[in-house]
């Protein structure tokens, strides 16, 4: 099944990425090839089968809630691309 | 001036322990190496400075978090990142006294099999610079493989440790998942992600995962091993099962090459003791892809959703609000890969095809488990091709995405299954390494390495690249 190129800009909105017109155009293509490929999957009747998400049967893992020492604010803000006081810094509004 | 080439961790720790060497020495040995042959070869994005010390110097892949050292991904939007703590796994490395010599190439943010993905250019194949050393992981393989190292750290999701190390000739592990901390490792697919090792022989691959392996408070997906990692001795396979899956020596895309060192290889574990019997592993190489390149790209599309340019990594300039701002920095800061995962992911977990396409290949990967498991009723050790072909020539797949992904197609299932598999090399073809993969149980890489220790004797490969060692 086909992605057009309105579904392929709503993906792109979703992932929070601006495609320029000639990626839209090789990506979208590309796009296209690798679902085709992958929808194999769906040939599978598998009804019956669970699905696993992790493949260690590990389940909740528990701390103990004791304070302790985290970074110290410089560091944490060391690699901030843009900085005021003790705060990361970014443009406005748009969601 | 010490030879680095054929040097193990094994052997430069006796030299510096017998004080032949001082452990100044051995690390400018490695670094003079890497002038030597770096400019040609492309293994490191970042080389360091000797720390002091005795220990055994090893190389970083470039996903791995480095205090104060940059760290890339080998992505734009990492460009001058300097990670403000160490991994756990270079926690304990340190504390083995090991020395960091650099940081090796990979494909951005581990999505590759040929490193060609890389934001900072390909790396070469020591054996042949005019082809590929596999990936993601192929900085560090290589850098083992022409002697600018004598091991390395790797990371591996679909078989970025394990095809690199085939294409280049060396011991590479994918560890059990959950044995290895990801603390502080740039994350790709968080149900799949291992850190592992990367050597010239399998005590060395085997040394390094006793450094690595063990629970982390700071990665809720470890576990503590069951057992204690023993370095092999043994030369005898007396008492091993082992089953080759008839479909992973029969695929179309197996070079005859590559099959007919496999098949050796085989062969060879028989005479040195083992049972080898044939099984089947039926839907694993028809849909082990499929379900990879639905499952890793989902996990991948919410992982990378954290280059916002918010905390760290690139930004695009003058933007006109925060919306404008994260869509110019992740088009401007990634690189066609991770963007066509990104975009995959995003559509496999998006409202109306979710069950079609995520939650089917989480029920596919259902089946691989249990197929796997049911292969191990029979067998102690599973025995294929690593790599369905020997090293190929650079540019050769970069135009097609899914031919690159097929790279993958024998590495694959077990990853998906959290199975430990080993590449140990296992002969040329056409003047290239071909690899072995052993694939055990979960928690077996006590037999992998056994397994692999006694190979690695009968066969006496010579892991040093013809080329360099004629030089």
């Amino acid at each position: 099944m086909a992605i057009d190129r309105s579904q392929l800009l709503h993906v792109a909105h979703l992932a929070r990425l601006e495609l320029r017109d000639d990626e839209l155009e090789r990506l979208g293509a590309q796009l296209n090839d690798i679902i085709g490929a992958v929808s194999k999957v769906s040939e599978l009747d598998l009804a019956d089968v669970p699905p696993t998400s992790h493949p260690l049967d590990v389940v909740n893992v528990w701390g103990a809630d004791e304070p302790r020492a985290s970074l110290p604010v410089d560091e944490a803000l060391a690699n901030a691309p843009e900085r005021e006081g003790n705060y990361f810094k970014v443009p406005p509004g748009g969601s | 001036m010490l030879d680095t080439l054929r040097l193990t961790a094994e052997e430069a720790a006796r030299l510096v322990r017998e004080k032949e060497i001082t452990g100044a020495e051995l690390f400018a040995a490695y670094r003079a190496a890497i002038d030597e042959r770096d400019p040609e070869l492309h293994c490191y994005l970042h080389v360091c400075e000797d720390e002091g010390g005795d220990g055994i110097p090893i190389a970083v892949k470039d996903v791995i978090g480095t205090k104060g050292i940059p760290t890339t991904a080998g992505s734009k939007i990492l460009e001058g990142y300097r990670p403000v703590y160490d991994a756990t796994v270079i926690e304990r490395c340190r504390a083995h006294g090991l020395r960091i010599l650099g940081k090796t190439n990979t494909d951005e943010f581990a999505m590759g099999s040929s490193t060609e993905n890389s934001a900072y250019g390909p790396t070469k194949n020591p054996w042949d610079p005019t082809r590929v050393p596999g990936g993601s992981g192929g900085g560090s393989a290589a850098a083992v493989a022409a002697g600018l190292a004598p091991w390395a750290l790797g990371s591996d999701t679909g078989g970025s440790i394990k095809q690199p190390a085939a294409l280049c000739g060396n011991v590479g592990l994918r560890p059990t998942y959950g044995t290895v901390s990801r603390y502080g490792v740039v994350a790709f697919a968080s149900s799949l992600d291992q850190v592992g090792p990367v050597a010239k022989n399998v005590r060395d691959c085997a040394y390094l995962y006793s450094i690595l392996a063990g629970r982390d408070p700071c990665d809720s997906t470890t576990v503590d091993l069951p057992h204690a990692v023993e370095l092999p001795e043994r030369e005898s396979l007396e008492g091993l099962r082992v089953g080759v899956p008839t479909e992973f020596t029969e695929h179309e895309a197996i070079e005859p090459g590559v099959r007919d060192a496999v098949h050796r290889a085989t062969e060879l574990m028989r005479e040195l003791g083992a049972e080898v019997g044939e099984c089947s592993l039926p839907n694993s190489l028809e849909y082990g892809v499929p379900c990879y390149y639905l499952i890793a790209p989902a996990e991948a599309s919410s992982n990378l959703a954290r280059y916002d340019s918010v905390r760290y990594g690139h930004r695009a300039p003058h933007a006109d609000d925060r919306l404008d701002m994260y869509k110019r920095t992740r088009d401007e800061g990634f690189g066609d890969e991770p963007k066509r995962r990104i975009l995959v992911g995003t559509y496999a977990l998006s409202a109306g095809y979710y069950d079609a396409y995520y939650g089917q290949a989480q029920k596919v990967r259902t089946l691989l488990i249990r197929e796997h498991k049911e292969a191990f009723e029979r067998f102690d050790v599973l025995a294929t091709p690593t790599s369905p072909t020997v090293a190929f020539a650079l540019g050769a797949k970069t135009a097609d995405p899914i031919a690159m992904y097929l790279n993958d197609l024998l590495t694959i299932p077990s990853c998906m299954a959290g199975l430990p598999g080993l590449n140990v090399p296992c002969g040329l073809s056409e003047g290239l390494p071909v690899g072995l993969q052993l694939i055990g149980p979960q928690f077996s890489e006590n037999t992998l390495f056994r397994a692999g220790y006694a190979l690695e004797l009968a066969l006496g490969f010579d892991p040093v690249p013809a080329r360099l060692a004629a030089a």
